[in-house]
């Protein structure tokens, strides 16, 4: 028997709709295996996992809570990866994004409405330029990107580190958290007596901006033209070093403000623990969108209930929460296999011939 | 100053540094591996950790070290064999196969520490590997001690090297590997298995990498933790890059890495030195940037290092 795999002539626009789904569903088969090895009812634990997220208002929020950094880092992936701007530094963006809202929201004597459109501002241009940084070393040096923008990331951590351990560090306390922002800095709160802050607006606002960029405008247009080929892009007269030190700009700010929406709406102040890796699953939520813009919002949600989720579950059953880091990488994986089949096909033949 | 430096630089201070470069010249010889055949392993932090658990939980259970260096072997294998799954047999984008791998692979060590031994107060702990003296050679005054009383996989790791720089560059198989990496469709027409070099290649480099995260969880340190890999994995990488895809000067290039983690650690200790300890935990990143920039347009990377190779496509 042999397996080959062989070119499709168009792929479906079918198939860009299922394959997800196909992709999700193989991964908590699998992951369910797990499951019963940790010795728990797989049928029980899962819906735990998904019903302690969705089952009341209160939890519903709480998702979206957690869901609205993951959209913007997953944006931050998107855009660049359409570019083939291999950026695997939104994690860094974010830390600087959140470091950059800090640094304004403690500020005294800036007038108080000023705060909060400063903030925003600040961390997106940090985490945008934080991000030209490996795209100029791309273009300029021909510098791997994938390998800078994963060093940048242990840069600015280690900076952040020495920050909180140092100017930043709680005189009283002596733990490494920054000083709080002001009162006046905090993102509004949109939702009564929840923690449903501005940064989920502003994150939907920015899907949607994503996507009107992405579809309708020359630069989406450059982006996706030098993505697809960078010759043909060139022929076409698109300059290929501004439309990618753009597109870091763009991605970088776009983390860059996950950073700030965590850092104003939820724990005013930055500590060592702010980003669990928001960074990385940004790059595991932007695949499973196939790096579609608006995609990018129910493929954020189902990694935010998974994270969230896996907590309730671990309580019930016992099973350890990295169950959710166990189904992030599946995810990714089984993802990238399903899209192999969106320009090939599998052929198998039973006997050898050739 | 002088006194500081007489602090700093004893015996011990070299005999640490030997100690900290040992899992980063496995893990970074392993990437070579991969490298110089073609395929970006970036599941080496993933593959690191893993092993760490399956390594240090099967030297708990059989009381044998050995079996634990066996068992994070066999993890490394496994995940170099699923690495040439994704990126050879399916040709799909080494970047996002290896990042993918990671996150499995540190996912599956953090869940099945806990199915196994469950939240416990104190963490398990083994009786972790003992230095070995090599009679004579440890008696030499400084060497000795420095080179000639450590952990054998030590010893393994020194010998790693020039036995690499022999592999690819004095054997057949080397040839192919490097020929592989560089020009896969010259390889092809003369016969050589791209694909089978390729697989072999990332088995070599996850089995390198796992003994590299077996040495911290079972000579270097006693246990597993979460952090025990921290960032290693990715400081291999740029290693590799910064050693030129070379194994002599990868394996200067883990030394001289060393030499500042074990500087840091000194001077955090001795705290003379009013400079955050952060800093030196940045530079060997900061300075891998600025070398791979300056040194980009001569760099020698393998020139088929990130294209999947298909006979049919040219």
């Amino acid at each position: 028997m042999r397996l080959r795999l062989e070119q499709r002539e168009k792929s479906s626009p079918w198939l860009n709709l299922t394959l997800p789904l196909i992709a999700i569903a193989a991964t908590l088969v699998l992951c369910g295996g797990l499951i019963a090895l940790a010795g728990a009812n797989v049928i029980e634990a899962y819906t735990v996992l998904f019903a302690s997220t969705l089952d009341s208002k209160f939890n519903i929020v709480e998702t979206i809570v957690k869901a609205t950094p993951l959209v913007l880092t997953g944006l931050a992936v998107a855009v660049a990866f359409r570019a083939k701007f291999w950026n695997i530094g939104a994690e860094g963006q974010f830390l600087l994004g959140a470091m950059a809202a800090v640094f304004v929201g403690t500020q005294e004597g800036l007038p108080t409405w000023s705060l909060v459109p400063l903030m925003i501002l600040c961390g997106i241009l940090a985490g945008g330029l934080w991000a030209v940084l490996p795209a100029i070393l791309k273009t300029r040096f021909k510098v791997d990107d994938v390998v800078t923008t994963l060093l940048l990331n242990f840069i600015v951590f280690y900076a952040m580190m020495a920050l909180l351990d140092g100017p930043w560090k709680d005189p009283l306390s002596g733990y490494p958290d920054s000083p709080d922002i002001l009162m006046d800095a905090e993102f509004p709160i949109l939702l009564r007596a929840t923690r449903l802050h501005l940064g989920a607006l502003l994150a939907a606002v920015a899907a949607v901006f994503v996507w009107w960029l992405m579809r309708f405008t020359t630069l989406g247009f450059a982006i996706r033209a030098v993505g697809e080929s960078p010759r043909a892009a060139n022929y076409a007269g698109h300059n290929i070093t501004k439309v990618i030190i753009l597109t870091a700009l763009i991605s970088g700010g776009l983390a860059g403000l996950a950073g700030v929406g965590e850092a104003a709406g939820l724990h005013f102040q930055v500590m060592a623990g702010i980003s669990t890796g928001y960074g990385y699953t940004g790059i595991v939520i932007a695949m499973l969108a196939r790096l579609n813009p608006l995609g990018v919002v129910p493929s954020a949600i189902f990694f935010a209930i998974i994270l969230t989720g896996a907590e309730a579950m671990s309580r019930s059953t016992g099973v350890p929460v990295f169950l959710a880091d166990v189904i992030q990488g599946t995810a990714l994986m089984t993802m990238l296999i399903a899209l192999l089949f969106t320009s090939y096909r599998l052929r198998v033949s039973l006997t050898r011939h050739g | 100053m002088d006194e500081i430096l007489a602090q700093v630089f004893q015996v011990g201070f070299f005999a640490a540094m030997i100690r900290i470069a040992t899992p980063l010249l496995f893990a970074t010889i392993g990437e070579l591996y991969a490298e110089r055949s073609g395929v970006l392993n970036l599941g080496i932090e993933g593959i690191m950790l893993l092993s760490a658990m399956t390594g240090f939980s099967a030297a708990y259970f059989s009381g044998s070290l050995w079996l634990g260096v066996c068992a994070a072997l066999l993890t490394g294998v496994l995940a170099g064999a699923l690495m040439g799954l994704l990126t050879v047999t399916f040709g799909l984008s080494q970047h996002v196969s290896g990042l993918g791998l990671t996150l499995l692979a540190s996912g599956l060590a953090f869940f099945f520490y806990r199915v196994i031994f469950g939240q416990q107060s104190t963490p398990p702990n083994i009786v972790a590997f003992k230095p070995v003296a090599i009679p004579l050679l440890s008696d030499i005054p400084l060497i000795g001690p420095v080179l000639f009383n450590q952990y054998a996989l030590v010893y393994w790791a020194l010998l790693l090297v020039p036995l690499t720089a022999f592999i690819l560059y004095r054997t057949p198989w080397g040839l192919h590997l490097r020929t592989v990496g560089e020009s896969p469709h010259a390889a092809d027409s003369a016969g050589v298995s791209v694909a089978k070099i390729r697989y072999q290649a990332l088995m070599v480099s996850g089995a390198l990498m796992s003994v590299g995260g077996a040495f911290l969880s079972m000579a270097q340190f006693n246990a597993f933790t979460f952090g025990v890999i921290s960032g290693r994995g990715w400081i291999c990488i740029a290693l590799v890059v910064f050693g030129q895809w070379k194994p002599w000067r990868s394996a200067m290039a883990a030394f001289l890495f060393a030499f500042i983690d074990a500087l840091q650690l000194r001077l955090q200790a001795s705290a003379v030195i009013d400079v955050p300890y952060q800093v030196f935990l940045m530079m060997p990143y900061v300075l891998t940037i600025v070398t791979m920039a300056l040194l980009s347009r001569n760099a020698r990377v393998p020139a088929a290092l990130l294209t999947p190779f298909r006979k049919e496509e040219r």
